[in-house]
């Protein structure tokens, strides 16, 4: 009988430590966010800094836009950052969030292999390249999970006047994953994709790919901010949430993303720039 | 291709440099999948040995259950547990999600069913031995049932460890419940799946060969645990517990 | 603290049946308290089986069997060793331990009885080492030693010296016959006719799942009843009588006493 109640004492150990683990910060927000300013390594830049001035920690939980959305409504993280315009606006409609506010923007490039088997080096027009790389046969790999740029490559499909998923599975690849597998995946391939610049800059597996259309005012990537409505959720922590949120847009916030480089290169530029 | 030598040279730099944040991922790993598969022992063996010598109504179906349940897939289970700890759904109170906690419920879940079969399966074959014997001495099966645990110790080890490979090698589950939130959530696998995602892919297998050699470590210890030359409940007097430790005058004979 | 003793043992019309066939047929008998009882009979007999329904390891298909004297609780004072002795995956001193334990006994006083027990059996130089370690014939007195430790009122042995050489049977013997002055009622099966003279009071034959013969053990040798069990105690093979079918339905009432 000793034996087992070693082990009872073997588990309710762990699980003390597992909850310490997880309530070691005295406050903390939870931010429900996209992959891809995680890659980037965005937050590995300014958070430490917020957190030493506000004493706050920020625990990120990364997914596309579309479960970041998803989370928030649920009540599970307290501020989202993501990047699509349009589903942020029906998000504060829906009053599952309020106080949205614009943080930062870059922009989306297309990539793909140097050899530029669809000739569209150079080009700025974005949906005119996606026609021609319909045209030349070549591969294209897709997010198609959802996420923000997700929905910015459907825009752009829409814009060109092409239906994409006729050649699923063939020369249009839908991986259903985040932006570093589906970058990973065209690099293995050679194939063209859509990605942001931040996530682009700081890839490292980019293999022979480079960029090949950039410029185009429909390749503009705004990034909002909003807290998630603490009149729907009691737990949410609105305090600090909100703290976090003025701290992003305020001159110490904005400065922090845009002294993020890599090499020479900003990542992204702050709103009020 | 030179991934492979540079996955090589990242793993054994992780490990030279140890820096705090490798540490905290690896302590965090090892908490989260230790627990899970203890508690998962505390619940499973039970269940496992009940299911190899009781005889109730439904034995059967349920042995079919949690046989078939081996072979969940991780990313249900987490989305099942992600679904109950979510601040809308019915567990949400407890604030448990995106913590290690809800972690060690979604592998336990994964890892319970495990245990429970391999426990089963070797306390049948050791009940079929020691039946007779044990109802002759007198043994319910109540009784019995700590007993063929206790005896079946060294084989019940190999569920254990199967289950800790499960758990500790697990990542589907534990991103969606966990969040893979650095300094907080952050353990082995979904390291690997963010540096993968980063597209950084050496320090990714250079990860996945820490997380390697602490599976052999973790099963190079259990050997030596329990391994029946090592085995100190067997040599020792206490075996099982019926010590006379409390009694050393009785030793000077 | 004394027990009141169950025995009697009493079998009425006790048969066992798996599958159809009957391989205990129509027993009776009885068991008197202090004496000894040897079970004989060729392989296959039943005698394990017979053994097994007495200990209530088996529950009969038919027929009665009481314990007279019991008011209900005799599994904790009859035991019985195994033709195989089963050996827990503990050590020689916890595999004592164990049995005592079961039968309720704190663990302050199993100290005493296990030393005890050990050193009778001569097994205590191995108390520390996996029981499984064990040869044949130190496993069977371990098994010995655990029943002791139990005291039990009825102790049946399957064939406690099969497989063993002369002086580990002759060790047996010493510690059945020590259990027994004990006070404990010895129920045994044995293929060795030796032995059966040197502790049987009483003597049972078993042929086929029936009980042909239960008479006193002088008797038994000096005139059997039954011509089978004449031959078996000669040597002579027993599978003439399929021939010519020698069990009329009266021998059995021929035999009890
Ligand atoms: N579970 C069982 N199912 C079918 N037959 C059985 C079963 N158990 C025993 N028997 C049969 O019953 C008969 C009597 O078996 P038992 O073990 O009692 O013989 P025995 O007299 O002890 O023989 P031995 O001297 O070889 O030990 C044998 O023919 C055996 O095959
Ligand atoms: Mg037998």
């Amino acid at each position: 009988m000793r034996f087992f109640s070693i082990v009872g004492l073997i588990v309710s150990l762990g699980f003390a430590v597992a909850v310490n683990l997880a309530h070691g910060a005295e406050t903390f927000i939870t931010l429900a966010s996209t992959t891809s300013t995680q890659n980037s390594g965005l937050f590995d830049h300014i958070l430490p800094r917020f957190m030493a001035e506000s004493g706050i920690e920020v625990r990120v939980v990364a997914v596309g836009t579309g479960q970041a959305i998803r989370i928030a409504r649920n009540g599970d993280a307290d501020v989202l950052l993501v990047h699509h315009r349009p589903s942020e606006e029906k998000f504060v409609e829906a009053r599952y969030g309020i106080d949205r506010k614009d943080v930062m923007y870059n922009d989306f490039v297309i990539v793909g292999p140097i050899a530029d088997p669809a000739g569209i080096r150079g080009m700025s027009d974005a949906a005119l390249a996606l026609s021609k790389i319909v045209s030349a046969s070549a591969v294209f790999v897709s997010r198609g999970d959802d996420s923000g740029t997700h929905k910015k490559e459907l825009g752009l499909w829409v814009a060109a006047d092409i239906e994409p998923t006729v050649n699923s599975g063939e020369r249009y690849r839908e991986t259903g994953s985040g932006m570093g597998a589906t970058l990973n995946t065209a690099s293995a391939m050679s194939a063209y994709t859509l990605v942001d610049r931040g996530t682009w800059l700081s890839f490292r597996n980019k293999r022979d790919l480079a960029v090949m259309v950039e410029g185009d005012a429909r390749l503009f990537n705004p990034y909002g901010v909003i807290l998630v409505n603490p009149a729907l959720h009691s737990h949410i922590k609105a305090e600090a949430g909100r703290r976090f949120i003025d701290w992003l847009t305020s001159t110490t916030g904005q400065d922090a993303i845009a002294s993020f480089r890599i090499g020479d290169k900003p990542l992204f530029y702050p709103t009020t720039r | 291709m030179n991934d492979f030598s540079d996955a090589f040279i990242a793993a054994f730099s992780l490990l030279i440099q140890l820096d705090a944040d490798l540490v905290e991922i690896v302590a965090l790993s090892l908490t989260v999948s230790l627990t899970a598969v203890l508690s998962a022992a505390v619940i499973g063996m039970p269940l496992g040995a009940a299911l190899a010598i009781g005889s109730f109504p439904g034995r059967r179906m349920l042995i079919i259950a949690i046989n078939s349940l081996m072979g969940l897939p991780p990313v249900v289970v987490g989305l099942v547990v992600y679904l109950m700890l979510s601040r809308s759904g019915p567990l949400g109170v407890l604030g448990l999600l995106f913590t290690p906690t809800a972690m060690v419920i979604a592998q336990l879940i994964l890892v319970m069913p495990i245990i429970a079969a391999l426990t089963r399966q070797v306390v049948e074959v050791l009940w079929a031995e020691y039946e007779e014997q044990l109802r002759s001495l007198g043994a319910t099966r109540w009784r019995a049932l700590p007993t063929l645990l206790m005896d079946g110790r060294s084989q019940l080890l190999t569920a254990l460890l199967a289950g800790f490979g499960r758990a500790i090698a697990e990542v589907g589950a534990v991103m969606i419940v966990g969040g893979n939130i650095d300094h907080a959530t952050r353990v082995m696998t979904t390291s690997i799946a963010l540096e993968v995602s980063k597209g950084d892919l050496a320090l990714a297998l250079g990860l996945g060969i820490m997380l390697v050699l602490i599976a052999v470590a973790v099963n190079g210890l259990s050997w030596l645990i329990g391994s029946p030359g090592q085995d100190r409940l067997l040599r020792s007097k206490r075996g099982g517990g019926y010590g006379r430790q409390q009694y050393p005058a009785a030793r000077t004979r | 603290m004394v027990d009141s003793s169950i025995l009697p043992l009493e079998l009425d019309n006790v048969s066992y049946e798996i599958d159809g066939k009957r391989l205990v047929k129509n027993v009776s008998c009885c068991f008197e308290a202090g004496r000894s009882t040897l079970v004989i009979g060729p392989n296959g007999a039943g005698k394990s089986l017979f053994l097994r329904l007495c200990h209530g390891l088996l529950q009969p298909s038919s027929g009665l069997l009481r314990w007279r004297g019991s008011d209900g609780q005799t599994g904790q004072r009859q035991a019985m060793v195994f033709q195989r002795p089963v050996m827990l995956r503990r050590s020689v001193w916890a595999n004592v331990g164990y049995a005592l334990s079961v039968k309720g006994v704190s663990r302050a006083e199993r100290e005493p009885i296990i030393n005890r027990v050990l050193q009778c059996t001569g097994l205590s130089r191995f108390e520390d080492i996996p029981a499984t370690r064990l040869s044949f014939g130190e496993q069977q007195r371990l098994a010995l030693a655990r029943v002791w430790a139990l005291s039990p009122q009825v102790l049946f042995l399957d064939e406690p010296t099969a497989s063993l050489d002369p002086p580990a049977t002759h060790q047996v013997e010493q510690i059945i016959t020590a259990i027994q002055s004990a006070g404990t009622r010895i129920i045994m099966t044995s293929h060795d006719l030796g032995q059966v003279q040197r502790l049987a009071d009483e003597v049972m034959f078993l042929h086929r799942g029936r009980l042909l013969e239960q008479t006193a053990a002088e008797q038994f040798f000096d005139c059997p009843q039954s011509d089978l069990a004449r031959a078996f105690t000669r040597g002579e093979l027993l599978w003439w009588h399929r021939k010519n079918p020698l069990h009329p339905p009266g021998i059995s009432k021929e035999i009890s006493r």
